[in-house]
């Protein structure tokens, strides 16, 4: 009889060493995957995870990848801990992307350094704009805040088309719906020769921007009072609330962040790889995204680790597609099953796994 | 009339009345089969305890393989039977995971959305742009030959009625079976059922299973019938308005009838608009001045101040886009802004159900989204 038996306090242990089982266990389930779709397993799995880091162009790449994901998660994770499900992120780097292209085309050929602070302020102000709808109508009028954040998703997406084909379409791009080029002061600028970066490499100042709000949200959540409040919020309500904490107070700040840090990824997206607002920009960032949240322990440091390795499976998925021709749905595949079993593993942190009749064991 | 909503002036109204009886209103019921069947599904398994997210993973899911089973064997009930199939498959994963191994329901919900999207991608790869075999409809002699009517109410396909019939099928086992009852005491208090004898754990998976066959037969629905053909994400949110839809029931079968036609006339009219390029003004007009007529109809007995207000304030809405509509004869939206409509329904539709929240926390079932674990 195999049985589950409760741990008085979460293991530690099993904290982080489920995420690794969790990337182990895939790779074995991807590997059945890619042999039933008849290619080597191992070459597949070693194009994904290893090639990618031997590959010092790919490796830059892989920074690129991670900077949204990492972004995106982070402002997630609050929320998460709260019991604050805001799954609609995709549509807050939707909308933070249009309001930061619309500022940077509004001064279309202004030479300015404060023009990509200003189109950074405009996303991050957008996306949080669009994470308080939810935020609102579940604080006004209790209305689940999964499904309308999820809905607003769609109707950013129409809105991007929207804009693309009216008010910010090229002027000189024959009707096609895109935006122009971002000119030079509206365009991140990349960091070449940066150690340990190629000569070509895309590695732009928003990875750079990720990369120092890792440790900062590491501070808001662990130091800071309001990081407190929002751990007891989830783990126990009536106590948050008999303490003072105000259940309105955390839906806002968990959405409102969760939203401004989505809103400056999707800016970040458009004026760093893209240079240009184009309806194929969301690629599904905001729910990969939550895949990488789960898979970092909800902690920021675990989030940029996790984040390197969802941006993995995404550089490593492009080169199986190119080398191997694995098709590209394989690798959505391949990250469903990760949060599956990263899910499913989550057990080993809060029970025992007892083998054999009751009491033996004792 | 006719020219303010941009259609032609010599129109009349029994002709565009006749349009909508006859050639609207059976693609709307059709527009809301895979809501109704996802929808009621769902239904069962949040009425058993279980919050599952994972709707559109499972419809989508059910599309891929009830078209590649339709295609494959030329047989339209082979698609629709493997697709449910095929739905409750993925659910007892989905079961499994948050019942055996008592993972977050909410977490596990998302997951079998973004694997089911995945896998029915990858399964789907070679089957875009062909068309199915056609699902035969059911046409009963003279009957379905009758000129208005006829074609209003019999001229669908089998799984149309199958729908209907399950929503009945599933209230008669809610609130007239016993085994009605202990599904609906497992998800109002997992802890008394368990203490009771029941297995909780077994109901729960048993629910979870049907809810995901109804959910595959309802994408399988849209590749088959709907659409019908297969593309990549070709659900676009059905799966999410159906958890919608359920919470707009009030967890209650019948209302889940009204819901799924409420959004899927929004779809149809929607398209219908984007189509004819009409002027959304004065369709803005009609529709509000409609929901005017229709509060006043329904409160007549019980008007309060309050709603008095409500009800003069939706009018002078309608009357302004009205005025608007005149006054602005070739205004036209994008179809962008069109397209938004069904997922803006939907938001409102919660707003204005979960307002009310002693309603709302009367239906809801008390167990819901809880996990269950037998300590002893």
């Amino acid at each position: 009889m195999i049985r589950l038996e409760p741990r008085l306090t979460p293991s530690r242990a099993m904290v982080w060493g489920t995420p690794a089982l969790a990337v182990l266990a895939t790779m074995i389930a991807g590997g059945i995957l890619f042999a039933m779709l008849g290619k080597n397993p191992m070459e597949a799995i070693w194009t994904i995870f290893v090639d990618p880091i031997l590959d010092p162009y790919s490796r830059d790449e892989l920074f690129v990848k991670a900077a949204p994901l990492v972004l995106i998660a982070i402002g997630l994770s609050y929320g998460f801990r709260a019991g604050v499900w805001n799954i609609g992120a995709e549509g807050q780097f939707i909308v933070g992307a249009i309001a930061g292209s619309a500022v940077g085309l509004a001064f279309y050929g202004t030479e300015a350094i404060w023009l990509l602070p200003l189109m950074a302020l405009a996303g991050m102000v957008a996306g949080t704009l669009w994470a308080m709808i939810p935020a609102f109508l579940k604080v006004r009028f209790n209305a689940n805040e999964i499904l309308v954040s999820l809905m607003l998703v769609y109707v950013a997406d129409q809105l991007l088309r929207a804009m693309v084909a009216g008010p910010l379409r090229n002027p000189a791009g024959f009707n096609f719906p895109e935006s122009r080029l971002f000119h030079d002061s509206a365009v991140l600028p990349l960091l070449q020769g940066f150690p340990g970066l190629t000569e070509y490499t895309r590695v732009h100042v928003g990875v750079l921007i990720a990369l120092l709000l890792v440790p900062l949200a590491w501070l808001l959540l662990r130091k800071h009072l309001l990081g407190f409040n929002i751990q007891v919020m989830g783990s126990a309500p009536r106590a948050a609330r008999f303490s003072g904490v105000k259940p309105a107070m955390i839906i806002y700040v968990c959405l409102g962040l969760s939203g401004a840090m989505a809103g400056l990824a999707g800016l970040f997206e458009v004026a760093g790889p893209a240079g240009q607002l184009v309806p194929a920009l969301p690629q599904g960032y905001g729910f990969t995204a939550i895949i990488v949240a789960f898979l970092g322990r909800l902690n920021p440091l675990g989030i940029l680790a996790a984040g390197l390795v969802m941006a993995l499976t995404y550089i490593g998925g492009e080169n199986a597609q190119l080398d191997l021709g694995l098709p590209r749905a394989a690798i959505s595949v391949f990250q469903g099953m990760l949060l599956f079993f990263l899910l499913g593993l989550d057990i080993l942190v809060r029970y025992r796994v007892r083998f054999g009749k009751r009491g033996a064991a004792q | 009339m006719m020219e303010v909503i941009g259609l032609n002036a010599d129109v009349t109204i029994q002709q565009s009345l006749f349009y909508i009886l006859t050639t609207l209103l059976p693609i709307m019921v059709i527009a809301a089969t895979p809501l109704v069947l996802a929808s009621t599904g769902e239904l069962i398994v949040e009425k058993s305890g279980v919050l599952n997210l994972g709707v559109e993973g499972m419809m989508v899911m059910g599309a891929v393989i009830g078209f590649i089973t339709a295609v494959e064997t030329g047989t339209p009930v082979a698609g629709f039977i493997l697709a449910a199939v095929a739905g409750g498959l993925l659910a007892l994963i989905f079961g499994f995971l948050t019942q055996v191994l008592l993972s977050n329901q909410v977490a596990t919900g998302l997951a079998l959305t973004l694997f089911g999207l995945g896998l029915a991608a990858l399964m789907g790869q070679t089957y875009t742009g062909i068309r199915p075999p056609q699902t035969a409809r059911i046409d009963i002699p003279f009957v379905s030959d009758a000129p208005v009517l006829g074609q209003m109410l019999f001229s669908y396909d089998w799984i149309v009625y199958f729908a209907l019939a399950l929503v009945g099928a599933v209230w008669w086992f809610l609130n007239r079976t016993r085994a009605g009852l202990v599904l609906r005491a497992v998800g109002e208090n997992h802890d008394a059922a368990h203490a009771l004898g029941y297995r909780v754990i077994a109901i729960r998976l048993a629910a979870i299973a049907f809810g995901g066959a109804c959910a595959g037969m309802g994408g399988a629905y849209l590749s088959l019938v709907r659409v019908p053909q297969w593309s990549e994400g070709m659900t676009a949110g059905i799966g999410w308005i159906a958890l919608a839809i359920v919470v707009f029931a009030s967890w209650k079968p019948g209302r889940v009838i009204i819901g799924a036609w409420l959004f899927g006339g929004v779809t149809i009219l929607q398209l219908n608009i984007q189509a004819a390029n009409l002027n959304v003004l004065g369709i803005a007009a009609i529709v509000l001045a409609v929901v005017t007529i229709g509060m006043i109809a329904l409160n007549l007995r019980s008007m309060t101040a309050k709603n008095w207000i409500r009800v003069a304030f939706l009018g002078a809405l309608a009357l302004l886009s009205w005025a608007m509509a005149l006054t602005w004869p070739a205004f036209r939206l994008d179809s962008a802004y069109l397209s938004m409509t069904p997922y803006l329904m939907t938001i409102v539709v919660l707003v204005a159900i979960s307002g009310d929240r002693t309603r709302a926390a009367l239906n809801a079932p008390a167990s819901l989204g809880r996990v269950f674990h037998a300590s002893s």
